[in-house]
């Protein structure tokens, strides 16, 4: 009894520190990429790289009064910021890390995983309400389409992937594709798919994880040049800090389920040395490529974003669906 | 889950029954609060978060009655989506300082406290003089056991359901056509 009250706590302790360590690192991550992709140094005074900027900004946050400004509603306006953040810390309770290094495995994890990271688009439109300010309010209205619009085809590209392993739980769907790289979900040939639209999901799950967390080209919930800075226009000290981490923590997580669902998790591309370095990787390697992005594409417009997910990703994400409900029925 | 004890005993505060009974009293609070906050306050935003906090206590009853499928399908499709569609809609229709329309007839409060009492007694009595045998699990609640009962045993049930829907959305576009040709 006590050993599991400790493992408890333990996981719990490691699960809060895991998502704020990530957020405040990627965001030193970021600008050093910013800063690279644009030429110019970023970050590099405070310690060695630059590495001890993010303890200092979180310092500077921190002290920073909390300004409520007149007319707000003030419950929603405190409330919003902790909403951002907490979606990612209760789903790092499920996330298979390795075989072994896993807080909670339920046999609905990727239910779970998509129920909390659903409620996340709560905190933006109270955030945007509350505020009352009218870029806010833009902000959250698009945050809002935005967010109904692209779970949809994720969802959809979800099932695609759960079809095919026959279970809900992250764990099993990673043993799934463990043997080797070409039995991960995203190659078509080998493995237990032999769906040759795989590739198809993976960029469609791929996009959906870039909007769904609010990240360029789909920041249009934050559109610099047209909303001040969108839902957090009103927000200083450390409830804005709270909203940026929660970005990258949101990020963690995306980066997380593409990698269980269509990179293998923590199985080794060549079959040797199974274990959570692999996932690290994998996991890096892919919020490296979002951060990539973000640099280097620019901002849609919002008319576009929707067209995008109501043209063109849902109609795609059904047929294939279809296709793979086909292939299951046939093999 | 189900404690093998009568009801009338109670078990230890610190016994596991124990703790798992607070847990259940808790969510009930949760649930109760949620629903008094939706009904009761002024501004409809806050309506709406009252809301999803009286969701998702349901959804931790969900959870301790041993269904976590059903638990977390109630965080997802209700919070996730029912919760954030009626904010959409308020956000879109009403203005962020429109406070509560009072224009209720004097006689609102006695029947609805009525109408209240009579179902609270009825509930009462009938959850007092039933008899309610302890169950084992029907089924492990797992995700294939709910979907070929819900193609099969229920699947009127579930047509009638969407159903109701489609007639939701009817309504909603004969009310919004209307309008618009006014």
């Amino acid at each position: 009894m006590s050993l599991t009250l400790l493992n408890v706590i333990f996981a719990v302790v490691v699960a809060i520190a895991f998502a704020a360590g990530n957020a405040a690192y990627l965001v030193w991550a970021e600008r050093r990429g910013a800063a690279r992709i644009q030429r110019r140094p970023g970050p590099n005074i405070n310690g060695p790289f630059g590495l001890l900027q993010p303890p200092l900004d979180g310092i500077k946050l921190m002290a920073k009064q909390l300004l409520i400004p007149f007319g707000a509603d003030r419950i929603l306006f405190i409330g919003a910021p902790v909403l951002a953040m907490y979606p990612a810390i209760m789903s790092f309770v499920t996330i298979p890390f390795s075989d072994a290094i896993v807080a909670h495995n339920i046999n609905v994890g990727i239910l779970m995983i998509f129920a909390f990271a659903s409620t996340g688009s709560m905190s933006l439109i109270f955030a945007g309400w509350s505020s009352r300010n009218k870029y806010s309010m833009m902000s959250a209205v698009r945050a809002v389409s935005q967010a109904v619009a692209y779970e949809i085809p994720m969802l959809i590209t979800t099932i695609t992937v759960v079809m095919i392993a026959g279970s809900m739980d992250l764990m099993e769907i990673v043993n799934q594709q463990s043997a080797s790289i070409l039995h991960w979900n995203i190659f078509p040939l080998l493995g237990n798919s032999h769906n040759i639209l795989m590739p198809v999901s993976f960029l469609i799950f791929f996009t959906c994880t870039l909007a769904e967390t609010n990240r360029a080209p789909f920041d249009l919930g934050e559109a610099e040049s047209e909303l001040v800075a969108g839902f957090h226009t009103e927000y200083g000290s450390m409830g804005f800090g709270l909203f940026f981490m929660g970005e990258y923590a949101n990020i963690v997580i995306g980066s997380c389920m593409t990698t269980i669902l269509f990179l293998g998790g923590w199985s080794c591309p060549f079959g040797l040395f199974p274990g959570v370095w692999w996932f690290l990787l994998k996991l890096y390697l892919l919020i490296a490529t979002f951060i990539w992005i973000r640099w280097t594409f620019p901002r849609t417009t919002i008319y576009g974003l929707l067209n995008l997910s109501w043209k063109i990703l849902i109609p795609l994400s059904l047929a294939n669906l279809l296709f793979t409900a086909g292939l299951i029925k046939v093999f | 889950m189900i404690s093998s004890t009568p009801l009338t005993a109670g078990p230890a505060l610190f016994s596991v029954d124990g703790l798992v009974g607070i847990i259940f009293l808790v969510m009930i609070a949760v649930t109760v609060i949620g629903g008094y906050i939706a009904c009761n306050s002024q501004r409809l935003v806050r309506a709406v978060a009252g809301l999803i906090v009286c969701f998702v206590g349901v959804a931790g009853l969900y959870y301790f009655l041993n269904s976590p499928f059903v638990a977390m399908m109630q965080v997802l499709i209700y919070v996730g989506a029912v919760a954030v569609t009626i904010s959409f809609a308020i956000m879109l229709a009403a203005p962020a300082d429109q406070e509560k329309m009072s224009q209720s007839s004097i006689l609102a409060g006695p029947l609805g406290f009525c109408t209240a009492a009579l179902l609270a007694g009825g509930f009462s009595v009938l959850a007092i003089k039933t008899q309610w045998p302890v169950m084992d699990k029907i089924n492990d609640g797992s995700v294939k056991k709910i979907g070929i009962q819900l193609l099969t045993n229920y699947s009127m049930v579930f047509e009638l359901i969407s159903i109701v829907l489609l007639i939701a959305i009817l309504g909603a576009l004969v009310i919004a056509r209307v309008r618009r040709e006014n």
